[in-house]
């Protein structure tokens, strides 16, 4: 699947609840579920700023790919990251550094979290971006 | 006057607020207290038949809003029982306040100096002195918080010495509700010879402020969480440390003369306020400590008193939830812990649920540090909150973390 038909299948998935309190349980349960990132990667360097709980990003390079884990001390962070993970884990990366992912918006998420979250969502996706741009700059090499 | 909630509710416009389709509970005093009808009339009232620049013109309007704005002050003066008008400093708030007299000791402490604060401080009272003490080379000392969340006045005698140039302490702290002993703290501080200054901004609208008996060197507050408005607020000075002090910011009525070499400064309180000063904002502080005097400050601290010990209780037994600070002399100001939660994850659901309150480390990030935790959930109460909304902010609290766990 493409990364936009993966958004869109997300956006499908959250359009079955009326509810913004069945939303964000289905998040937390998606959060729950998120494969943890190796430990050793849970440090300083791994962690993102501007978020308002801690968040750590590790990316790989896996036939042609990126791979991404991350982790959250906050649960709902968990469940963001994981639908961003969902849709960006495992495409190349033109094809993550030439998307947006607006998909977020669509499912009406970003205006629900509180402005400095959303922030934090902003430097989330800047982040995955910038992993994709250098690990491919280094396999060119 | 009694205390009639009923008729105070109506006051405030915002707390008939929707969101996401629900009531507004408004839980989140501490980061600023809505205004009441009579706050607001009296700031448009200035606006539309009042205004005019004070303490310039010779015309008839200007001098009405001079003395509007002069009698502000006076009234300030009297309701935290200052000695004189002339103590009565303008300024933005307690970030200014506290940045001004900062600024002022930057000609007092030199190397090898102390300022002593307690680790219970608003980044508003604990910055200000960092960056003094790292520009002049001094030491800032902290005065630690015990696990109930007061502080321990033998530390303070054990620390204090000759080289130790101010004591700056907060009043009330805005995480932990504590009311510091601030009293006897400038006691142990003048036998030392050590000027004091209070941080009151979470005590004007919820403790009594009396300066005098205080006795500290300076005290400041903000308009805005005492039901007044935005950027005004007050810095209160001795007159013998304000004449020590250099001016924090140049022109304007500050101003006595000026010549092409030189510059004389006005007088106290002008000497401090450079620039055209926020007059709509006295009035309408002055409204809004009327509002507060007109209820009674007995009566309300009575009513916030009884709301603080109902939720209390009401919050001790939820399980899972633990009361962070539990000093006997308190604000009805609550943080809590909540076993294995994130506090963001909670803020968000209870958010859904119309509930404002504030999570996170409530700038008070080296308290955080100390209490070894990521932050916590504050709900903060003030004089039109109800036992109702405790009920319904203690059932979304069950209920998110219902969802969470
Ligand atoms: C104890 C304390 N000090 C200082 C401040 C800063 O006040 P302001 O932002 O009005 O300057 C606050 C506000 O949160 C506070 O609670």
């Amino acid at each position: 699947m493409t990364i936009k038909e993966k958004s869109e299948a997300i956006v499908e998935e959250f359009a079955i609840f009326d509810d913004w309190m069945d939303k964000y349980a289905h998040l937390i349960e998606l959060g729950k579920e998120l494969p943890i990132i190796d430990e050793k990667y849970k440090d300083e360097s791994h962690l993102i700023s501007g978020c308002q709980s801690r968040v750590w990003l590790h990316a790989d390079y896996v036939n042609d790919n990126v791979v991404y884990t991350a982790d959250s001390d906050a649960v709902i962070t968990k469940g963001i990251i994981s639908l961003l993970i969902r849709v960006m884990s495992d495409a190349n990366p033109s094809e993550i550094y030439s998307s947006d992912f607006t998909f977020i918006d669509d499912i009406g998420l970003s205006t629900h979290l509180s402005p400095t979250r959303a922030n934090g969502l902003v430097s989330m996706v800047k982040q995955m971006k910038l992993y994709a741009k250098a690990l491919y700059l280094r396999a060119e090499k | 006057m009694g205390f009639k909630i009923n008729s105070i509710r109506n006051d405030f416009p915002v707390l008939s607020t929707k969101v996401n389709g629900k009531q507004l509970v408004y839980l989140d005093n501490g980061a600023t207290t809505h205004k009441p009808m009579q706050v607001i009339d009296r700031i448009s009232n200035y606006y539309m038949t009042e205004n005019s620049n004070v303490h310039r013109a010779s015309y008839n309007l200007s001098h009405i809003a001079t003395d509007l704005f002069e009698n502000s002050r006076k009234f300030i003066a009297n309701f935290i029982n200052a000695a004189s008008y002339r103590e009565i400093i303008f300024t933005k708030g307690t970030t200014e306040s506290v940045n001004l007299v900062a600024s002022g000791f930057s000609d007092i402490i030199t190397e090898g100096d102390e300022i002593i604060i307690t680790v219970m401080e608003h980044h508003s009272n604990f910055v200000p002195w960092q960056q003094l003490c790292k520009k002049n080379k001094a030491t800032l000392r902290f005065l630690s918080v015990l696990k109930d969340g007061t502080i321990d006045l033998s530390e303070l005698l054990a620390m204090i010495n000759s080289k130790t140039k101010l004591i700056s302490i907060t009043h009330i702290s805005n995480v932990l509700g504590t009311i510091n002993p601030v009293k006897k703290i400038s006691e142990i501080a003048h036998n030392n010879g050590v000027p004091v200054f209070v941080d009151g901004a979470q005590a004007i609208a919820h403790a009594n402020v009396d300066v005098s008996e205080i006795d500290c060197d300076f005290y400041c507050f903000s308009g805005h969480k005492a039901y007044g408005p935005m950027g005004i607020g007050v810095l209160y000075g001795k007159e013998e440390w304000l004449n020590r002090l250099s001016p924090y910011q140049y022109g304007g009525e500050m101003i006595s003369s000026v010549n092409f070499k030189s510059t004389t400064f006005n007088e106290l309180p002008y000497k401090f306020e450079a620039g055209t000063p926020n007059v709509a904002g006295a009035l309408g502080l002055e409204r809004s400590l009327r509002y507060i005097q007109d209820i009674g400050l007995d009566n309300i601290f009575k009513y916030e008193d009884d709301l603080l010990q109902y939720a209390t209780k009401k919050f001790e037994n939820i399980k899972g939830v633990m009361i962070i600070g539990n000093a006997k002399s308190k604000i009805p100001v609550i943080s809590l812990n909540i076993e294995g939660l994130h506090p963001y994850d909670i803020g968000i659901l209870l958010d859904q649920m119309g509930i404002a309150i504030r999570t996170g480390n409530h700038c008070a990030q080296p308290l955080m540090e100390a209490l070894e935790l990521p932050g916590t959930l504050r709900v903060s109460m003030a004089l039109y909150n109800t036992k109702e909304e405790i009920d319904l902010f203690a059932d979304a609290l069950m209920k998110a973390i219902d969802m969470l766990t």
